[in-house]
């Protein structure tokens, strides 16, 4: 599943990968932040849907895509029974409180966008998302109403800062051998880990360095992470790709160790796992935080199979070929 | 009837063809239609006001015979020819937004 800025993709493979089927684009003109299929049902599909215009809709597919509806927009089957269109309504729990903005006064929370949505491992109907300005919300409805889990804000939320890009929840990870623990990550705030299913969460950013981007290189929060991943296998090892820095932690995020190794440049977004190989990784060096681009203007994932540290360039015709599609 | 001319995207997300037609009843004013319009399509609440303030959203403004009604109060009563349906009423996605 492909989110762009002008609508949404889906892309089926044959067996081998050989050949592809694109279909979209669905929602064509709006924004799509995320989408994902629920591992216990993988025809329902959830996506976020966005415009600077008319805000946060969640669309809902049953059928793999094919068909989408929001969640609590349309007539129930049921006669007597009227939807409440709440199926993007994301309200702050509580006082609404504030956090740190550009000019460091305080600011209050304002809901604008929903990043990620992480369908549970368990049930169809449970999805938690990651939202701008950055909280979690989690439904149990399938989308229908969304609570949020408020005790994230707690973890000094009132010094996180919005970095240029905004300050988001755009990573969940759900362990799959503990459901108390989830861990999520916020730009230009750091990562956070829970125990309890999401009532207290605490900041897991030790050993994080951001000299160029913070007064105290080492604070507990701040720290500008673009994105973690995780292996299902070893849910306590997770990898992430800083501001600058790819660092990697054994012990579920109390302690961090960059393993930027041998690349050209250890500034980018993206991270991931390979599907069966929990010590491959991939990244997407760029430049430098001022100069976004490849370097050499070269588009390249690398690859470590060593956990980090030791990188390869995937430059060979049949990678680029594999890239490619 | 009241006619509401939804702008293109609000017209697929409510699922429409052309122009909504509205039965308001009692007065014709900018909430009673805001209104009768999300309770028939409740997929639009929130994209055009926010849920729980009702304030119209920055990018959304409201058109009526020729004139820009986006800053009205909600209580403000739309043209007789919007009421008795000669003119539509227009909900627009703006280029410019307040």
């Amino acid at each position: 599943m492909v989110g762009t800025k002008k609508g949404a993709f889906i892309l089926t493979a044959d067996g081998k990968r050989h050949n592809w089927e694109v279909s979209g684009p669905h929602f064509a003109g709006w924004e799509m932040y995320h989408l994902k299929g629920s591992p216990v049902e993988p025809n329902r599909i959830y996506a976020s849907q966005t415009s600077g215009w008319f805000g946060q809709v969640i669309q809902r597919s049953d059928d793999g895509g094919k068909s989408w509806a929001t969640p609590d927009g349309v007539p129930a089957p049921v006669p007597g029974e009227f939807p409440k269109g709440e199926s993007n309504k994301f309200v702050y729990e509580g006082e609404v409180g504030t956090h740190k903005w550009y000019d460091g006064t305080q600011h209050p929370w304002e809901f604008k966008r929903v990043w990620h949505l992480e369908p549970s491992l368990t049930d169809p109907d449970t999805v938690y998302a990651g939202v701008e300005d950055a909280a979690i919300f989690k439904t149990v409805d399938g989308g229908k109403t969304w609570k949020e889990l408020p005790g994230l804000r707690v973890a000094k939320g009132h010094l996180w800062q919005p970095g240029a890009g905004g300050m988001a929840v755009h990573t969940i990870l759900l362990d799959p051998k503990n459901p108390n623990r989830i861990y999520i990550a916020i730009s230009a705030a750091g990562a956070f880990r829970t125990d309890d299913g999401g009532k207290t969460w605490w900041p897991i950013n030790r050993g994080l360095k951001s000299p160029y981007e913070l007064p105290d290189p080492d604070a507990e929060v701040g720290h500008c992470v673009h994105r973690i991943a995780m292996h299902p296998s070893r849910p306590g090892v997770l990898f992430m790709q800083k501001h600058w820095d790819i660092l990697r932690t054994d012990n579920a995020g109390d302690q961090w160790t960059d393993v930027g190794g041998n690349l050209p440049t250890d500034f980018g977004f993206p991270i991931d796992v390979h599907a069966h190989e929990p010590e491959t990784i991939y990244v997407v060096p760029i430049k430098s935080d001022s100069e976004h681009f490849p370097p050499d203007g070269k588009l390249r994932v690398y690859r470590s199979r060593t956990g980090g540290n030791e990188w390869e360039a995937l430059t060979k015709k049949a990678c680029r070929r594999r890239i490619a599609t | 009837m009241i006619r509401v001319v939804l702008p293109f995207h609000l017209r697929n997300l409510a699922r429409v063809d052309g122009e909504v037609q509205l039965e308001v009843i009692g007065a014709v004013t900018l909430r009673s239609v805001l209104d009768m319009l999300e309770a028939r399509h409740p997929v639009l609440r929130g994209t055009i006001r926010d849920h729980i303030t009702l304030k119209r959203r920055p990018f959304v403004r409201f058109f009526a015979c020729k004139e820009d009604l986006s800053l009205e109060p909600p209580e403000t009563r739309l043209p007789d020819e919007v009421v008795s349906g000669t003119e539509p009423f227009l909900i627009v996605g703006a280029m410019a937004g307040s």
